[in-house]
């Protein structure tokens, strides 16, 4: 039973931290079609400017959840002017740009602060579980995994915005003749996209190895699972992230981490042949 | 008319390469040559993905696959046969049937676009996990250890055909290498203007049409595929022949971005482009690490994303672009609007 | 017709590149000034960057110091390095380079054994030397090589029996999913059956795992006594963070052979790494006036770098062993100078004294057990002129001066 508790809190753990990592890309790669191969980087700059601004005295709540979204939130703003917003419709170019992004990104931040960063610890502390010991810090996790769920859903299906982005999404050419500005709208949706990665960046921080490359471990597997979720932004990346984590943390479990892995890419395959258009494709459709 | 004076055009240009390839030894120090070779070597990856993507429609993100699996068909054949002759032929027959099951597997099941792409990646994934954990006495294949991590080292480079006590040397090494890519391009040139090869273009331009004309576009996407496949299978052994080295990063998701890399500056849909796409950036890539002022990634990084806000059409189209402003008043203007109308502008056929 | 052409062209090329190798010697007897090639392959830039950049700094403080003290054999060194930008394919390339087109002297490099064996045949194939400076999995046998990093005999065999002394009988082992974990578990199992203890369960981590919660859940209904840790690289050192932040540090010991290698400590709280035990060749916090003499060397001409550890002191003490060689060679050819490293050629390191191994080409040296307290290492033990017996086992240059592979070494 104590068992089942901790498992169960494993695969909301690994779940929870999938859902957060993948949001952000969805949010991207739904809206504008665009594949950032520097969404790990992304990430890794949530976590230098997590651990940046504790090591400086800041309080690491406030450097969790509002630093490191505001700081990637901001740059994404900066690269979707400069870089961005030039390779709408040009799938192509856009990968080369961002993957030649990502080599940059990693550059910067290795000339300026060098292979290695002091991390932050773990906040809050563990509790017990029958015999076996978890952390506080999963269930907060997953408390942020649903309150960005519900953030974005309320963005989308409530706001102004919302409704203007899911037009410009559907059908861009028809929303700039309503007289809305898509290019605008992407500008936006674009930064949001990277606060939201910046923000899994932060709220991992205090769990990973902080290094400049750390997100070369992230970016094929939120791809894969952002695919895998098809169109529809939130319930699709939410329920790929919840089976691949779960296939991915119960397979580790049950076998080794190595299968666990290759369990996960079996089932992402699978899940594509059965449901070619991704999940949300068949059995979401027309929600956001 | 034009046709013929492009293929006039083409001819003389591929002989000029084989004139170069034959003639470069004697002008290169064999570092220089052993340098080309491996770009060559490259350059055969580089344009089955070409083929596949540019002529096909269909992204691979993960076609380090089958070219990792002919470095390791070879390998392992090589070591255990003794003799490099029918490792070759089983470095491009093996991953060709890998592609026609995978292939089977995906256009069979309607799988198109970004979500083909993730599937190759996955596969390549997947592929590159199972290797890495092959260290160990248990795992070998006749008389070759697998290796894991470390890879196989050691593995007998080319020799003359069913001469295992000749070995090839460098310059031979590179005869071999820059004909078998000169007799590549030539084999998907012939495919393209043969009636396949024209089926394949009508598919990626719109499938739905091709099928109601009655074509089952599956089988076509199926037969570039495979072609694909063979093609980067045999550039895996080619790549082996020159390091004598095969281990599993050949898997790795790095490789798989250079080559799109490769081909967006050579410009998707062009065969020659990609090939320069692959020696420019080879060569970028050989040349930033040897400088010790700035970080590779950073310099690296710079040019790519540069290279993308100045060039944004690659390097080949752009050039033919310019070619076909200097030669539009001798052209009437009707030929050209049909090609605008595709969206891979200054596509060659 | 072609045939003689072909013929033609492949004996003038041939000849050609007869002549251009032979040329440097004739140079060198012409310009006796002319500076030593020392190759160097580091990654200095990607995922291996942080292990490559202090071994670079490290190997120039080397070559600085006997340009300062009037070169070597009356000549200048000259440094040639490439950054190998963690891609193997560009360590084939440059050791190309280094050793056909610059033709340098020696080369010093390689950090994984997967980036080593991608560049051995290339050195054995253009006869030039190769001295590896990595703690590794042991079992390299290759004349024309040499290797100064600690392989398990040298650390494992005396880490085991001090961590179960401090923890327990009951074992777990986790270590990276590539050769070096493997191997490295192996002899973890060997060592704790030896001491008598037993081993509970092995667990592989691919290396770009960060999500470590299932593992702590299966050690925990485990309940080992000690933990055995071969995790490699920035993204293994989530499990540190994670056991921690599951309040498991205090409850079960923890040792490694990798944990420290790239400056963990001092990147962990103290509440995270406190306890851990570890074995190196080296360790920065040596007190030894060698040491300190070193480390304030190397921190003068690099000041950003981040830790000094077994990685770097390896690289310098490899470094100086040719240096020595040659000095006893007279001459920079390549036989000869194995020949006098073959002698037993010793060089008193930051890390005391190294001696090469006639017979596998590897090295006695000190090895050191340290416990982490507050963000540093603490040495408590030294363990002195530890010899390559694994590897020993295996591989006999003396008898079969030919060989040149590695051997995996059964248990």
């Amino acid at each position: 039973m104590d068992l089942a508790i901790i498992l169960a809190l494993d695969v909301l753990n690994g779940a929870a931290s999938l859902f957060l990592l993948c949001v952000g890309l969805a949010i991207i790669f739904g809206m504008m079609k665009i594949i950032n191969l520097a969404h790990g980087e992304f990430v890794m700059l949530g976590a230098y400017a997590t651990v940046i601004a504790t090591n400086a005295g800041m309080n690491i709540w406030v450097s969790m959840i509002i630093v490191a979204p505001l700081f990637v939130g901001l740059v994404g703003l900066l690269i979707e002017r400069c870089l961005i917003r030039f390779l709408y419709g040009r799938l192509v170019d856009s990968m080369l740009a961002t993957w030649g992004l990502s080599l940059l990104l990693i550059g910067l931040v290795t000339t300026i602060y060098g292979n290695t960063m002091n991390g932050v610890p773990t906040p809050l502390g563990g509790f017990q579980v029958g015999e076996y010991r978890s952390s506080w810090y999963t269930l907060f996790l997953a408390g942020m995994a649903v309150s960005v769920m519900a953030l974005v859903y309320a963005l989308l299906r409530f706001t102004r915005f919302g409704l203007i982005a899911r037009a410009v999404m559907q059908n861009p050419n028809m929303a700039a003749t309503l007289g809305v500005n898509p290019s605008r709208v992407y500008m936006i949706t674009f930064g949001i996209g990277a606060g939201l990665t910046g923000l899994a960046g932060g709220l991992l921080a205090p769990l990973s190895g902080i290094t400049p490359v750390m997100g070369a471990a992230f970016i094929a597997k939120c791809f894969i699972t952002v695919v895998g979720g098809g169109a529809t932004i939130i319930s699709g990346t939410l329920t790929a992230s919840g089976l691949f984590g779960l296939v991915n943390q119960l397979g580790a479990y049950f076998t080794t981490p190595v299968y666990g892995e290759v369990i996960l890419f079996l089932s992402a395959i699978l899940l594509i042949r059965i449901l070619p258009q991704g999940i949300s494709g068949r059995f979401f459709k027309g929600m956001s | 008319m034009t046709d013929a004076r492009h293929a006039g055009l083409q001819s003389i240009l591929v002989l000029a390469a084989a004139t170069g390839v034959a003639l470069l030894p004697l002008h290169l120090d064999l570092f220089a040559l052993m340098q080309v070779t491996l770009f060559a070597a490259m350059s055969v990856l580089a344009l089955s993905v070409a083929f596949i993507w540019g002529f096909g429609g269909i992204l691979s993100f993960g076609q380090t696959a089958f070219f990792g699996l002919g470095g390791y068909v070879y390998a392992i054949a090589a070591i255990n046969f003794g003799d490099s002759t029918n490792a070759i032929l089983l470095a491009v027959v093996l991953p060709a049937l890998f592609a026609t099951a995978l292939g089977y597997f995906v256009f069979y099941g309607k799988i198109s676009d970004v979500y083909l792409g993730v599937i190759t990646l996955t596969v390549t994934l997947i592929l590159f996990n199972v290797v890495n954990s092959t260290a160990g006495e248990a795992y070998r294949i006749g008389i070759a250890r697998l290796g894991g991590f470390n890879g196989i080292p050691s593995v007998p480079t080319f020799n003359m055909p069913f001469h295992p006590e000749i070995p090839l040397s460098p310059e031979t090494s590179w005869w071999v290498t820059g004909g078998t890519l000169i007799a590549v391009y030539l084999l998907l040139r012939l495919i393209l203007v043969s009636r396949f090869g024209r089926v394949a273009v009508a598919v990626r331009e719109n499938e739905t049409r091709a099928a109601l004309l009655g074509y089952d576009t599956r089988l076509v996407k199926l037969g570039v595929f495979v072609l694909g496949g063979a093609i980067a299978g045999l550039g895996g052994a080619l790549y082996v022949n020159w390091g004598a080295f095969v281990g599993p990063t050949i898997f790795s998701l790095s490789l798989s971005a250079e080559i799109i890399i490769w081909i967006t500056v050579g410009g998707l849909g062009s065969l020659f482009g990609p090939i320069v796409g692959c020696f420019v950036i080879q060569w970028l890539v050989a040349l930033i690490g040897s400088q010790q002022t700035f970080n590779s990634n950073l310099v690296l990084g710079a040019i790519l994303v540069g290279f993308v806000l100045l060039l944004p059409k690659g390097v080949a189209p752009t050039f033919l672009l310019c070619l076909a402003r200097l030669r539009k008043r001798y052209r009437s203007t009707t030929e050209h609007g049909s090609a605008q109308s595709t969206p891979h502008a200054g596509q060659l056929t | 017709m072609s045939l003689t052409r072909r013929y033609f062209l492949r004996s003038t090329a041939a000849a050609a590149s007869v002549t251009a190798l032979a040329s440097p010697v004739f140079i060198r007897n012409a310009f006796a000034a002319e500076p030593i090639l020392v190759g160097s392959l580091h990654d200095q830039s990607g995922t291996m960057a942080a292990s490559g950049s202090p071994m670079v700094d490290s190997l120039k403080l080397g070559v600085e110091e006997v340009n300062a003290a009037g070169g070597l054999l009356g000549r200048p060194l000259k440094l040639v390095h490439y950054d190998t930008q963690s891609n193997i394919q560009l360590y084939s390339q440059y050791a190309q380079q280094l050793s056909v087109r610059d033709k340098v002297s020696v080369i010093v490099g390689g950090i994984t054994s997967a980036s080593r064996e991608a560049i051995r045949p290339t050195f054995d194939r253009f006869r030039t030397l190769y001295v590896y400076n990595t703690l590794y999995e042991g079992g390299v046998c290759d004349r024309n090589m040499f290797i100064t990093g600690t392989t398990p005999a040298q650390t494992v065999a005396k880490l085991v029996p001090y961590a179960m002394s401090k923890g327990g009988k009951k074992v777990y082992i986790i270590a990276a999913d590539y050769n070096y974990g493997q191997i490295t578990a192996k002899w973890m199992q060997k060592y704790v059956k030896e001491n008598g203890g037993e081993t509970l369960s092995v667990d592989f981590f691919p290396l770009d795992v960060t999500n470590f919660g299932p593992t702590i859940s299966k050690i925990q209904a485990a309940r080992p006594d000690l933990i055995l840790s071969a995790l490699v690289g920035g993204n293994h050192v989530a499990f540190y963070r994670q056991w921690a932040a599951a309040g498991m540090k205090d409850r079960i010991q923890i040792a490694s052979t990798t944990f420290g290698l790239f400056n963990e400590p001092a990147t962990l709280s103290a509440a995270e790494s406190d306890g851990i035990i570890g074995t190196f060749g080296y360790f920065e916090e040596l007190t030894t006036p060698a040491s300190t003499a070193y480390v304030d060397k190397l921190k003068k001409l690099s000041r950003g770098i981040p830790y000094i550890s077994e990685l770097a002191a390896a690289t310098y003490e490899g470094f100086n062993l040719w240096v020595e060689g040659v000095k006893k060679a007279k001459t920079i050819e390549r036989l000869p100078v194995i020949e006098a490293l073959e002698t037993g050629i010793a060089f008193d390191g930051p890390s005391g004294k190294v001696v090469v191994d006639h017979k596998t080409h590897h090295v006695s040296r000190n090895t050191y057990l340290a416990v982490v307290k507050d963000r540093k290492w603490v040495v408590t033990e030294t363990f002195p002129d530890a010899q390559p017996l694994d590897t020993a086992a295996v591989c006999d240059l003396v008898k079969n001066p030919n060989d040149n592979k590695q051997y995996e070494i059964s248990l």
